[in-house]
């Protein structure tokens, strides 16, 4: 009897994770831009997924954990979008998606939040932080930020494509992520 | 032959001056199309993009030395025919100075890949991207490009012409070193 007890306030821990609603990818948008001879080329992953939970009274409390289709990605032209699926770049066919997972979220005061954890890319973990700010939308929370990341770090264009005079190291991954209100 | 003969010191330099630039950024265009993704290409692109540029503010620049100072006026022995035929190509020339820099810039906004001017000064985008547009404009900017060589051809041979068999010293309008005497 004891033990059943317990379950309510079990399910009382878990009931924050309960509410980590899957992002409404039909307002969510993952860019990003690099730079290549300082002219600045833009893309974007088509299909991701994931689940957010942010309340913005507690935004501590909050997590998230995305996956991104790497063969989704879209480029100014088709050359460019093929080329990217190689091995040198994101090498699609070893490594399908990308995956970032958050560890905490401070709030910076002043309607400016922080989120850091890990991004994986091509078999690759780092530890990112990204500032970003939340606003509610009707029914969406809506998340939008800006990640700088090093694409060596993740080995995102090997060979003679590690040349940063050609394509600038720094890539920064824009994202506008919608959440639903939790249930 | 007098000076006022020839055209001005500064409408020559522009003129040789472009004349190089063109068929320097002619070759680098036709080769970088043929070659495969690569650090290499962005690069040759990147330059391409530049020379082009380059041209289209130096023909602003010779187009203005043109208004303010005229060129000679034609040797009296040509026909009423070959001056129609020479201020055409003139003008064809002028027109596809112009157009090709700017189909060359509107293709690279239609792409995505906006002109940096020396890695340097962004210059603005001349379209929304569309690569369908993009397509047709890589078109358009290579044909404009073939038609050009085939007036530059005509402008070299009419001026072998002048030079070899009317012998009236036309050439030495555009000379840089000006006349022998």
């Amino acid at each position: 009897m004891k033990q059943l007890r317990l379950i309510p306030a079990a399910l009382l821990l878990v009931a924050p994770l309960l509410q980590a609603a899957p992002l409404d990818t039909g307002k969510s948008q993952i860019n990003f831009t690099m730079k290549q001879l300082n002219v600045p080329v833009t893309g974007s992953f088509k299909k991701f997924s994931g689940t957010v939970l942010l309340d913005l009274k507690k935004p501590e409390a909050g997590k998230a954990d995305i996956s991104i289709d790497t063969a989704s990605i879209s480029l100014p032209t088709a050359e460019a979008v093929g080329e990217a699926k190689k091995a040198d770049w994101f090498n699609v066919a070893k490594f399908p998606s990308a995956r970032f997972v958050s560890s905490s979220i401070k709030n910076l005061g002043g309607g400016k939040l922080q989120v850091a954890g890990k991004l994986t890319i091509k078999g690759n973990t780092r530890d990112v932080t990204a500032p970003f700010t939340a606003r509610q939308e009707g029914a969406l929370t809506v998340v939008e930020g800006v990640l700088p990341v090093s694409r060596l770090a993740y080995k995102i264009g090997e060979g003679d494509w590690a040349d940063t005079g050609t394509v600038a190291d720094e890539v920064q991954i824009k994202f506008k992520v919608a959440i639903p209100a939790g249930k | 032959m007098k000076s006022s003969e020839r055209y001005s010191s500064p409408a020559i330099a522009l003129h040789w001056l472009i004349a190089g630039l063109i068929i320097a950024t002619f070759i680098a265009g036709l080769l970088v199309s043929g070659l495969p993704l690569s650090p290499a290409k962005f690069k040759y692109i990147a330059w391409h993009k530049w020379a082009g540029i380059t041209i289209l503010a130096l023909v602003v620049v010779r187009l203005l030395v043109r208004l303010l100072k005229r060129p000679p006026a034609l040797p009296a022995h040509m026909s009423a025919a070959e001056r129609l035929l020479a201020h055409g190509g003139h003008l064809a020339l002028y027109l596809l100075m112009f157009a090709v820099p700017l189909t060359g810039w509107l293709m690279s906004s239609a792409y995505g890949f906006p002109v940096v001017l020396f890695k340097l000064v962004q210059l603005p985008d001349l379209v929304a991207q569309d690569e369908q547009l993009a397509a047709t404009l890589k078109t358009v900017h290579e044909t404009l490009n073939w038609i050009m060589a085939a007036c530059v051809a005509g402008h070299v041979l009419a001026a072998i012409k002048h030079h070899v068999i009317d012998k009236d010293g036309m050439l030495y309008r555009m000379s840089l070193r000006g006349p022998r005497n």
